[in-house]
């Protein structure tokens, strides 16, 4: 967020401030703000702070503080409206810079300049001036561009437990993800919410490697004020707004760690007394996250898009914890990381089975990777899918007991995971991931690969032994 | 028609979310609507304290400012019904989404109040009532057709009755005048408040199944026409591909689909097939027959709540006229969150989980709102409006006071199972939980085959087994179990896997006619047999569940539509003789 925007006149007015709780201040006297408006808040101190109206009437002002209130007090501290809804700069100078959670420069660059000004809740995409997302995106990793194709467009989440490299993953993606089809590059606005020094100095490093090139790094740090962690992923929806719908670019938004943001939304739900809902998160969380991850899409007519990459760490690795649960219920899918597999050593240590791309059917086959490419997908989850029951009965019957055909299914779950998962830092393209998992369904009969057609099969099989 | 009330101006006293409270309007009633600020924001009056009018707000209510004006208009909210509903995409208050996109392009800007039913075009009025005629609600006073097929039956609105005086057939737009009764002009076009239900003649018993083109429900669980459903599951198990498959397929006459709360591209991917998707049975687009209600999660919570009623006003409309309407809704329980939303901003005193205390009555207003019905009016004609409602419990767990409310008014119940999804079995129905309160047998029996009913027992029974038998051998392993319910084991897996699983996304397996239905159960009914008379030979077990001819069941779904009974034969025959050389 940025107060550069000189066209709008300020309204200059002293409030009092009647209460301060937390983040939040209750100012009377605010005739002439509106709802959901910026104000100043002076703390009389030299520092200008700004807030957001919460909630109005007649004689008071529920104002949400930027900043913080530490030295807010009663007497000392005024507030100034400004006339308009929260926004933010946007534009191409922003790319290469590094910035703070509201969108100011965190780098010791100069001021960008903005091409325009937008507020930065957006306003919702009317569902019929979209385009279904239909295009395929090549991150690169295998059990992603395989199993769990992304689409330009699409919302994807990676849900994640702590101490799991989801942050790693989403830089790696970040980094290398192309459009193989389409010339346009693939710009990235990061948004990181809530992030460790140790974890912005990974960031810092990721990027500075692309410094000059096409991407904008919002860094909200843990020890920011947590309610400018509400405004982090909006700023950057916003410039990613600007830049896949007016500037026709493919926009790749990474928002980490949504969990952080939604810990910010419950403290602010706290200090305004609000009706807790599931373990303490607001009611309305589901609607809150839904305005940020609906952002993503294309719109008829234009050429860019805006794919959304979320991370999610699941409290205490639970799924129906609130914070996935409603991100699954909003989001096109989930990938899933494991704990199990990045105790195995495997990098990036994805979860295929209870991972999923709802979209994935719409950006693959014929013309747009491969025609083999749903059937081979289907084999090759369904018997990663027998081998790791095979596994789980093996834990309790043993290996000798199994029978020739469950150990193929066996060797193949570790063949599977060793190869195709486990990627190390190499990247893949989609003909490379392809032919990888074709080569791990070699030992097996043609007559067991029941998802695949004749045609593929006489195709890309190499005969395995006899059934 | 109703008493009308003159408009109060009032002004803002406070703003909260969706939740704004005016002063100044004494004579405004519960549920009327008013126009807040100058951007002329639509709302409805919710509580009355005082002289404090509390509303919520159908649309975004940032820069809204204390003391901005606030207009009642005396009315409650209304649907405007009428010729050009079909095929139409609605937002929850009925604004066509295309006039919004013309107003204000890709982004819905606010205070946009596009009229609800185009003005402008002409429908060939053709009468059917005749000047001297007497007339009351419900009678047909003529038919417009739309797109390729469709008869648009007008009728004598409710309220009116009379002499018929003058009739005009030829073009008319939905607001010139086409018959006079008593002198008295009567449009195509007429409205009705949205959260009152449409008069009927009589309720009537429900007898008559609505296919649905999906296996598993219409052999095991089916749904009655004018009955309704609920579809509970959590994340990705398959809800809203569910309810798409039943707006394609379902033997409906009219199709309301509701996307209530969800993914705006969920909505795109209807749009986008259903005019290349032909309805069977005219070869239209399907989208002739449809009426899209779209209230996507990032559109403002108010309106979500009000574009329930404005789905199933709709969808009463059509019934009136006696046609079979479905009310597909996606997802009732992002409804039920708006109501909460909104209440929690009310102070109200919460019930379980945050809801309102009221929540349970709301949706039994809603489901009730499901029947099949006489019509009223003549000719005499029967409708239904069938209720099929998805239901999104926090974390997957059917304990929640949605799924918990509308399992108690809902007939089926149609549970989708994570695990069944996340081993790509589709539709993820959970047949040992889901329930039909149904009892369709009789219509099966006589309309499809007369063995169907016991057929339709054999097989429940059958899966009711194996989920037995696969407990212990779980526990036990295979060796634990006798040689007989090794069969069952195996007839278990075939009903699963080459009956149950029907893949929404197989051009050739989307939909299921019951005929092909009633083929298939009847193989797998003969290969029950066949492997049972084996087993009674003393046949060695792995041989008979290992024989090969078993995987070609997973073949019946591919047979082509004209060799279906055919194919049966042959596959049975086949079964039959394997099992004898074994
Ligand atoms: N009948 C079906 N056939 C094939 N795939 C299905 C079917 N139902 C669900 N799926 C798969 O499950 C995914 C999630 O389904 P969806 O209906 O979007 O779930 P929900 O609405 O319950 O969150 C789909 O994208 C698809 O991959
Ligand atoms: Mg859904």
């Amino acid at each position: 967020m940025t107060t550069q925007e000189g066209t709008t006149p300020f309204i200059v007015g002293h409030r009092t401030v009647t209460r301060i709780a937390g983040p939040l201040i209750v100012a009377t006297g605010m005739d002439g703000v509106g709802y959901g408006e910026l104000v100043e808040v002076d703390t009389g101190d030299g520092v200008v702070r700004e807030g957001q109206v919460l909630e109005l009437d007649e004689s008071l002002a529920v104002v949400q503080v930027f900043g913080g209130t530490v030295g807010v007090g009663r007497r000392t501290t005024s507030v100034r409206t400004r006339g308009r809804a929260a926004s933010t700069g946007v534009g191409k100078d922003y790319f290469g810079r590094v910035l703070d959670g509201m969108g100011r420069p965190r780098d010791h660059g100069p001021e960008p300049v903005p091409e325009d000004y937008r507020h930065v809740n957006g306003l919702p995409l009317n569902p019929i001036a979209r385009a279904h997302p239909d295009q395929f995106l090549e991150t690169g990793v295998s059990a992603i561009d395989g199993l769990l194709t992304l689409v330009r467009g699409q919302k994807l989440p990676i849900f994640t437990g702590a101490g799991l490299p989801a942050n790693a993953l989403a830089a790696r993606i970040a980094a290398q993800t192309r459009a193989p089809d389409d010339a346009t590059e693939v710009v990235v606005v990061f948004a990181a919410m809530g992030v460790t020094r140790r974890e912005a100095a990974f960031f810092r490093t990721e990027f500075s490697a692309d410094a000059a090139s096409s991407s904008v790094l919002l860094l909200n740090l843990a020890d920011d004020p947590t309610i400018e962690r509400l405004l982090t992923p909006r700023v950057a929806l916003t410039m990613a707004e600007y830049l896949a719908f007016e500037l026709e670019l493919h926009v790749l938004v990474v928002m980490t760690d949504m969990t952080a943001y939604c810990e910010a939304l419950r403290e602010i739900s706290a200090a305004r007394e609000e009706m807790p809902g599931r373990r303490g998160y607001p009611g309305y969380m589901y609607t809150d996250l839904a305005s940020l991850y609906e952002r993503a899409g294309r719109v008829r007519g234009g050429s860019g898009s805006l794919t959304q990459l979320m991370i999610v760490s699941m409290p205490d690795d639970d799924i129906t914890h609130p914070i996935p649960d409603l991100t699954g219920y909003i989001t096109e899918g989930q990938i899933v990381l494991s704990r199990d597999l990045d105790r195995t050593g495997v990098a990036p240590p994805i979860d295929v089975l209870p991972s999923l791309s709802r979209l994935m059917n719409a950006g693959i086959g014929a013309g747009k990777t491969r025609a083999d490419h749903r059937g081979l997908a289907d084999q090759l989850y369904s018997c990663y899918a027998r081998g790791r029951e095979v596994r789980r009965l093996m834990s309790i019957v043993g290996e000798s007991g199994l029978p020739q055909e469950d150990q193929r299914y066996l060797a193949f779950a570790s063949a599977f995971e060793a190869t195709y998962l486990d990627q190390g830092d190499t990247r893949r393209t989609i003909a490379e991931t392809l032919e990888l998992g074709w080569r791990l369904l070699d030992p097996f009969p043609a007559p067991e690969l029941t998802r695949l057609t004749a045609d593929d099969l006489a195709e890309h099989h190499r005969a395995g032994p006899s059934a | 028609m109703t008493g009308q009330v003159p408009s109060d101006t009032g002004g803002v006293v406070k703003v909260s979310g969706p939740v704004v409270t005016a002063a100044g309007l004494p004579r405004t009633r519960l549920f009327d609507v008013v126009r807040i600020g100058t951007d002329r924001i639509l709302g409805e009056v919710i509580r009355i304290d005082d002289d404090l009018v509390v509303v919520q707000a159908f649309e975004d209510t940032t820069g809204l400012r204390v003391d901005e004006p606030v207009v009642a208009t005396g009315e409650p909210l209304y649907a405007e019904l009428g010729p050009g509903l079909l095929g139409a995409i609605l937002d929850g208050t009925q604004r066509p989404l295309e006039s919004l996109g013309a107003e204000s392009g890709h982004y819905i800007a606010r205070g946009a109040d596009p009229p609800r039913l185009d003005p402008d075009r002409l429908w060939d009025f053709q009468a059917a009532a005749a000047v001297g005629n007497e007339v009351t609600p419900g009678d047909l006073l003529g038919t417009v057709t739309e797109g390729r097929a469709f008869e648009h039956r007008v009728l004598v609105p409710t309220g009116w009755s009379g002499t018929v005086t003058a009739v005009r057939p030829g073009p008319a737009t939905v607001l010139d005048p086409v018959v006079d009764i008593d002198g008295h002009p009567v449009t195509m076009m007429h409205r009705w408040p949205l959260r009152r239900a449409r008069p009927v003649a009589g309720r009537l018993p429900l007898t008559v199944p609505l296919n649905t083109g999906q296996r598993v429900l219409d052999l095991l669980f089916p749904v009655a026409r004018g009955g309704s459903a609920i579809i509970p599951g959590g994340f990705g198990t398959g809800k809203t591909v569910m309810e798409q498959a039943l707006a394609k397929f379902s033997s409906a006459d009219v199709v309301v689909y509701v996307g209530c709360g969800e993914r705006g591209n969920e909505l795109t991917e209807v749009l986008e097939q259903f005019p290349r998707l032909t309805d069977p049975r005219n070869g239209a687009s399907l989208m002739e027959r449809t009426v899209m209600v779209a209230n996507t999660s990032n559109m403002p919570v108010a309106a979500r709540e009000a574009s329930i009623y404005t789905g199933i006003t709709v969808a009463e409309y059509f019934r009136d006229q006696g046609y079979d309407v479905a009310m597909l809704a996606d997802s009732t329980s992002r409804w039920g969150e708006a109501l909460r939303e909104v209440s929690s901003r009310l102070e109200e005193m919460p019930a379980e989980d945050g809801y309102p205390a009221y929540l349970a009555t709301r949706l039994a207003g809603f489901y009730e709102r499901a029947g099949a019905v006489q019509c009223l009016g003549t000719p005499e004609r029967n409708g239904s409006v069938t209720i099929v409602g998805a239901v999104s419990p926090a974390g997957g767990d059917f304990s929640e006071p949605i799924t918990q409310h509308s399992l108690r008014l809902a007939g089926c119940f149609w549970a989708l199972d994570t695990t069944l999804s996340r081993q790509r079995h589709f539709p993820a129905v959970n047949w040992l939980r889901s329930f039909s309160q149904y009892d369709l047998d009789g219509w099966y029996d006589c309309e499809v085959a007369d063995d169907w009913s016991r057929l339709r027992r054999w097989a429940a029974a059958t899966l009711q087994d194996e989920g037995s038998l696969q407990e212990v051998v779980s526990l036990l392993g295979v060796e634990a179990i006798a040689a007989e319910q090794r069969i069952t084991l195996r007839l278990g897996q075939a009903l699963r896997e080459d009956l149950l699983q029907q893949s929404s996304f197989d051009p050739a397996d989307a939909t299921c006619p019951p005929d092909r239905l009633l083929a298939m159960l009847r193989v797998l009914h003969a290969a029950d047999g066949a492997m049972s008379s084996a087993l009674s030979r003393g046949v060695a077990v792995p041989d008979i569940v290992g024989a090969s001819v078993l995987t070609e069941l997973g073949q019946m779904r591919r047979w082509p539509a004209g060799r279906v009974d055919d194919s049966a034969r042959d596959l049975t025959r086949r079964v039959a003789e394997e099992m004898e050389l074994l």
